[in-house]
């Protein structure tokens, strides 16, 4: 066993590349289901984004177009959630799954032939003065722009779903959506909006393992980390600042105990492997142990009948 | 007269299988409250959704200060200056006041500044609201003061208000009342949507009558009698249920300190309640919704396990026992909402009557059913309370409210219990059901039974409770006769007027 060989400003860095797919797909989920609907597909949306992206950048040589091409396919998957549940009523929960399932052979088929060709690479935003900052500078400010997009995003959604109009709508809609009709609110024209904002998150998340985290096109890549995102919107109490503390934290474990398997600690690789799960589930769940709660119509279908 | 506010004429909506409005005509003049009678289903509701934007009639138009008025969305009848305080509540629980009051709003100031609004709105009209308190915290009536004062803050012309009163105590409504006349000594014109017919007669100036979707006539309120409006809405003579006088036996069921805490985040605690029912009796147990109702039912009834001491049946220690054991017993329970704790919706009516008589009509056998006794049971019940229905094997659903609540309140009585509790008896039933359903308790009691009515019709506890209590923030007021009861005495106990003072404007 060997410790000294884990450097810390390394491995506090790559904490923030791990958590970031995690990140923007929690982050996305969260707009979802605090409109009220429960969107089980992240996992679906998350692929379907990695590969689109991932062929999208191969063929034009530009990784930030692959990153706006993961967005829109994981949005239009998303629309087809939308479609099935918000206009055709179906139930959520196995229109969610089912998603899921689409999008794993979605992008197995569009992947076929891009299996072992590596990606353009993606240029790192090393911010002038602050990145030569010792070992803060290492562990913050030598990132792609992505990891900062996300921490941009959960500011922002935090923001809006505080302080604006559209946010406190949204979260209306998601309270109670006969009240919110009532009142004259398009609620199905909201949640639309709201679940096509969760597929572009979950696709720019996808997007980030294959052409960035990897960076490469295997079938399945995306490993679980679309359930993780749901989980983790629950055990964050719909809140954007925890589900990006639980990101973090699932990140960090993830890279501690990856580094502490190479370092040959005595603790078998199985229990190394399912502490990072165990760890931000324990925490969050006694985080979430206030008064704050789901939103009232979370998955329940809306229809404006008399 | 005054200038006419509102014109309305030949409107009409059809649903498929029902006409809610055919041909309803009615004028509204600035100034006036204008009330809006008929029983449950008689196309008020639509009536009020096509004036409000919600629902669009399939032909006849509106005229608003003599314009044509035909709003797309309540956004466009907001914008003409139609407001409108919803029945059930359109408030969202997580959200606080002003976001509440935001949500309603075109374009709403500033946060803080519409909490200031929020404040000065609410103290000219005398109706106290904190801007930061989450509306799920707040009574009835002080969520009815949340939608009230989200429709003032738009300056309205017109204000809808869709039976305001029932959530209220007495002293309460004389409050609204005062806030209501100011407004209308402003120039605003309220259409007032009620079947408490006392009500509109000491408010409304002019009252226009529906059944059926159709316009049934006119009145002015104050000079009519409120049996003969009740008689319009109708169609009918009202039969009045005959009280026999009984004898009073020994206690059956008594509550003894009980304290329980509720078990929704946004319910209410019961507090140290003690009263007792004896045989013969019916023992009348008011209270503005949500003030532990729910709660006081779930303890009788089982649902919510209580110190067995607190519950005593014929004396002995029941609060721990189960709902099964307590319908052996003889404690039989009715609860409120018949579509989902009364009865299942989708389930048939014979299976519904098996759900809760089948212990003590024996209509199962070592884990059995016996399907033919069930099915006698569940026709004995429709035959006696004379449920319209095509027969037993049609799901609860199907009904009409009022006959599955004959039929809930039918398959409690029909198995003889020493005690029955029922909860809200008669609500959203229509007038000649609710009198049937009245004369059976009535009929239950003089048989020997002990009956505990909660409800929030103060008529209806009046009419055939021997004693009334009153239910105020989880608390039971002392029981008192009811013969000699005032008004006054009944809104006291029930928990005065919950801190809202008279208008000065």
């Amino acid at each position: 066993m060997d410790l000294s060989a884990i450097n810390p400003t390394l491995l506090l860095a790559s904490l923030m590349v791990a958590a970031t797919p995690l990140l923007l797909a929690a982050i996305g989920e969260l707009v979802v289901e605090r409109a009220g609907v429960l969107n089980l597909g992240v996992e679906g949306m998350m692929i379907t984004g990695a590969i689109c992206g991932f062929a999208i950048a191969v063929n034009t040589g530009s990784p930030v177009l692959g990153l706006v091409a993961a967005a829109i396919g994981g949005a239009v998957l998303s629309l087809l959630f939308a479609a099935l549940t918000q206009y055709a009523l179906a139930n959520q929960v196995a229109s969610g799954l089912a998603l899921t399932l689409f999008g794993l052979g979605l992008s197995a088929l569009i992947g076929q032939g891009y299996q072992g060709i590596k990606p353009p690479s993606f240029p790192k935003a090393d911010i002038p003065f602050l990145s030569d900052i010792p070992f803060i500078g290492g562990i913050l400010f030598r990132h792609d722009f992505v990891v900062y997009l996300a921490i941009a995003l959960t500011a922002a959604v935090w923001w809006a779903l505080k302080y604006t109009r559209a946010g406190l709508v949204l979260r209306a809609v998601g309270e109670n959506h006969d009240a919110a009709h009532a009142l004259g609110y398009k609620v199905v024209r909201i949640r639309v909006a709201a679940i096509c904002f969760g597929g572009a998150c979950a696709g720019l998340g996808g997007a980030y393992i294959s052409l960035i985290r990897v960076p490469q096109w295997t079938e399945g890549m995306t490993a679980g980390i679309g359930w993780i995102a749901l989980a983790l919107v629950v055990f964050a109490s719909w809140k954007p600042w925890r589900v990006m503390l639980g990101a973090y934290l699932f990140g960090g474990l993830t890279v501690l105990q990856l580094n502490l398997q190479a370092a040959g600690v005595a603790i078998p690789v199985e229990y190394l492997a399912m502490s990072p799960y165990l760890i931000t589930i324990i925490v969050l769940v006694i985080m979430s142990a206030d008064k704050s709660r789901a939103p009232a119509a979370l998955g329940r279908s809306f229809h404006a009948s008399q | 007269m005054t200038e006419i506010l509102l014109q309305i004429d030949g409107l009409t909506k059809a649903y498929p299988g029902v006409v809610a409005n055919a041909d309803v005509s009615l004028t509204i003049r600035k100034g006036e409250v204008h009330a809006l009678l008929g029983e449950n289903g008689a196309g008020k509701s639509t009536l009020v959704k096509m004036i409000y934007g919600l629902v669009k009639p399939d032909s006849g138009q509106m005229m608003l200060r003599g314009a044509p008025y035909a709003p797309a969305q309540p956004r466009a009848a907001r914008a003409a200056g139609v407001a409108m305080v919803f029945q059930h509540f359109s408030l969202f629980d997580a959200l606080d006041v002003a976001e509440n009051i935001a949500l309603g709003m075109e374009t709403p100031p500033p946060m803080r500044s519409l909490a200031q609004q929020i404040r000065q709105v609410s103290e000219t009209y005398g109706l106290p609201l904190d801007p930061y308190r989450t509306v799920g915290e707040l009574s009835a009536g002080e969520r009815q003061r949340v939608e009230i004062i989200r429709c003032l803050l738009q300056s309205p012309q017109l204000l809808i208000m869709d039976e305001p009163t029932s959530v209220l105590t007495p002293q309460e409504v004389e409050i609204l009342f005062e806030t209501l006349r100011k407004l209308t000594a402003e120039g605003v014109a309220i259409l007032y949507i009620s079947h408490k017919l006392e009500e509109i007669r000491a408010l409304c100036d002019a009252a226009t009558i529906l059944r059926l979707g159709r316009n049934v006539g006119t009145c002015v309120p104050a000079e009519t009698k409120a049996r003969d409006m009740a008689e319009m809405m109708v169609g009918s003579t009202l039969h009045t249920p005959e009280r026999h006088p009984r004898a009073m036996g020994d206690v059956l069921l008594a509550l003894d300190n009980l304290s329980q805490p509720s078990a929704s985040a946004f319910g209410t605690s019961l507090k140290n309640i003690t009263v007792s029912v004896q045989a013969g009796e019916i023992l009348g147990i008011g209270g503005v919704a949500g003030n532990g109702q729910d709660e006081l039912l779930a303890v009788l009834s089982g649902e919510m396990q209580a110190p067995a001491k607190a519950v005593q049946f014929l004396g002995q220690p029941i609060g721990q026992a189960s709902p099964q054991a307590r319908r052996q017993m003889g404690l039989l329970c009715a609860p409120e909402e018949r579509l989902g704790h009364a009865a299942a919706p989708d389930m048939s009516l014979t299976e519904n009557a098996l759900l809760t008589g089948a212990q003590r009509q024996g209509l199962a056998s070592r884990g059995f059913l016996k399907w033919g006794a069930a099915r006698r049971f569940a026709e004995e019940i429709i035959a006696r309370f004379d449920v319209r229905t095509p027969g037993p094997d049609v799901a609860a659903r199907a009904l009409s409210g009022g006959n599955l609540q004959k039929f809930v309140i039918g398959r409690e009585v029909m198995q003889a219990p020493k005690v029955l509790v029922v909860n809200q008896p008669t609500w959203g039933v229509d007038a000649a059901a609710a009198a049937a359903i009245r004369q059976a308790l009535l009929d239950l009691a003089a048989g020997g039974a002990a009956v505990l009515v909660i409800s929030q019709d103060l008529d209806e506890l009046m009419e055939i409770s021997d004693r009334f209590a009153a239910l105020n923030e989880g608390r039971l007021s002392a029981a008192k006769p009811t013969a000699g009861l005032s008004v006054d005495e009944i809104g006291l106990m029930m928990g005065g007027a919950h801190g809202m003072e008279v208008a000065h404007v």
